[in-house]
């Protein structure tokens, strides 16, 4: 016969080491990220001005305080924007063959794994290919255009994935609900599928966007570097926020170092902005809001 | 409104597995006609076949018959979304849509099916359909709240309005009431009851009284053995079927000695 049982000194040892081990564990996770974001905000804040958003580098000599990154924040948000614009609706639509037509067949894994193939290509390579093919190969001149190319490579498989994940969520049930009113499968698709996916889609896609916000490698051989304002994605050499960090830390004197801290910190307030609104957007059309 | 239904020599299959076999029956219109049998001898597979639901699971198909007043659903040239359209459904599990409000779900075979529809005409048919799922005094007052947000018993009444709102010929419920409350289930039973001077109802249920008290002709589904596929062993007038079954094992069943 069994009786109840108070808990022995043991367990209660071992609960306190696991409790304290994974407290460690979070604690030694953490630690990186408050670092970087303290070396961030403490280095980039003195140059953090209203010029250094307004302004370009143009005509600023490296040993000169003032200067800016306008002319890089312009080109990551119009590369990052023409990135997404490409990699968005081309990943959507593979999730959604994938999830609704694919049915496991052959075509549909082997689209799978080489969306896993993609994941793991590294972003130089990606730069190296739109710089042999779009620039060595077709013969076009560095542009935004050609950086999008490269970064949309490698936010595709990001937003497949995560929206392949977000519709497999979507339970069926709502699926035969819509079919069982006469509604045709891809009005289902385009009215009830999606809508209740949405917010998760959304999420998806900003991690994708932060991750190539980021981007140095692929920007290095398609974009190139300028000193001046481009607005221009389509034509010339722009700039990127990655760039400019990169240009800016190699060189040796301190104004430099400042200009490449605060490139940091405007590039890391720039996705947390864009997580921002895509959150408020997700709120804006959740169906919990009850509007 | 309303048409009759004749079945005739219908095989249902899941890939190579045959799930049920040489069913024939007819299922009359402005009644409630239940099936009855043990779990897994495929009264809701062939409840299925009956709005060609069956086909969209991958690998599912069906051979025979299915005349809708004498048009066979299963003919070549027939739309399938546009049997759907005719034939409605009611889930086992009730399964409002989250991301729209209860106005929205009401409305929302007629939007997706018709596209541009007036306003006013909508809000007529919203009411309408509230009303005869007997749902409209409980949210008559929140209609742009979510579906979600409601009871069981009301997201399964929501769904009969949902189902009710593109005005079917027939309508299926697939265990309507095996995840509601024995109040909620009494609500449903009242509606169907109310339902069937406007259409034909068909009915899975689990719960023998329920057969008993809504329905007028049942239906007994069994199969042999695991594995085998399921049969009709015998369907009559319900209240014949409950007193006085010609088939020993429709009296085994009923008198709970299996299943």
């Amino acid at each position: 016969m069994t009786t109840i049982q108070h808990i022995s000194t043991g367990r209660r040892i071992k609960d306190r080491v696991v409790q304290g081990l994974v407290y460690l564990a979070f604690a030694l996770a953490v630690v990186p990220l408050i670092s970087v974001l303290w070396l961030v905000i403490s280095n980039g804040l003195e140059r953090f001005d209203l010029e250094f958003l307004t302004h370009s580098m143009n005509g600023i000599g490296a040993r000169d305080a003032h200067g800016g990154a306008y002319h890089a924040i312009i080109g990551t948000l119009e590369q990052v924007l023409l990135a997404s614009l490409i990699s968005v609706p081309i990943g959507l639509l593979t999730a959604i063959y994938l999830v609704e037509y694919g049915n496991g067949g052959r075509l549909s894994r082997s689209i799978s794994f080489f969306v896993d193939v993609m994941t793991g290509v590294p972003s130089v390579v990606a730069g190296l290919f739109v710089f042999a093919f779009w620039i060595l190969f077709l013969g076009f001149q560095f542009s935004g255009w050609a950086g999008a190319l490269a970064l949309s490579i490698l936010m595709m498989p990001t937003v497949v994935r995560s929206a392949e994940e977000m519709l497999r969520l979507v339970p069926g049930d709502l699926r035969e609900a819509s079919y069982a009113l006469g509604v045709p499968k891809w009005r289902t698709i385009v009215k009830v599928v999606l809508p209740t996916a949405f917010t998760g889609i959304v999420t998806g896609v900003m991690l994708a966007v932060a991750r190539v916000a980021g981007e140095t490698a692929p920007l290095l051989m398609t974009v190139f570097f300028t000193n001046s304002i481009n607005n221009d994605p389509f034509n010339g050499p722009q700039m990127g926020l990655p760039l400019f960090v990169f240009d800016q830390a190699a060189r040796p004197n301190d104004t430099a170092i400042d200009r490449a801290w605060t490139g940091a910190l405007t590039l890391i307030l720039i996705v947390m902005l864009l997580n921002l609104v895509a959150r408020l957007i997700a709120w804006w059309r959740s169906p919990a809001r009850g509007r | 409104m309303s048409k009759q239904i004749q079945v005739s020599g219908l095989d249902a299959y899941y890939g190579s597995h045959k799930a049920i076999e040489d069913v024939s029956m007819t299922i009359e219109p402005r009644s409630i006609t239940a099936f009855i049998g043990p779990s897994g001898c495929g009264k809701s597979t062939f409840l299925r076949t009956l709005n060609r639901m069956h086909e969209v699971i991958p690998g599912a198909r069906v051979e025979g018959k299915v005349l809708l007043d004498g048009e066979d659903l299963y003919a070549p040239t027939i739309e399938p979304v546009s049997v759907r359209r005719m034939i409605g459904m009611v889930f086992q599990r009730p399964n409002p849509f989250p991301t729209m409000s209860i106005y929205e779900n009401v409305a929302a075979g007629l939007r997706l099916n018709r596209g541009r529809i007036s306003r006013s005409e909508l809000d007529g048919i919203v009411e309408e359909s509230l009303k005869g799922a007997n749902l409209w005094n409980e949210v008559k007052d929140r209609l742009n709240k979510p579906g979600a947000g409601l009871s069981g018993g009301q997201q399964q009444r929501l769904c009969i309005a949902r189902a009710i709102a593109v005005q079917p010929e027939v309508l299926l419920m697939d265990e309507p009431c095996s995840a509601l409350d024995p109040i909620s289930t009494l609500a449903i039973e009242d509606l169907m009851a109310k339902l069937k001077d406007k259409y034909t109802i068909v009915i899975v249920t689990h719960n023998m009284q329920q057969a008993a008290r809504v329905s007028d002709r049942t239906a007994f589904f069994n199969l042999a053995a695991q594995g085998q596929p399921g049969k009709v062993i015998e369907m009559d007038e319900t209240s014949r079927m409950f007193t006085n079954p010609t088939q020993k094992a429709t009296e085994d069943y009923i008198t709970g000695r299996f299943g």
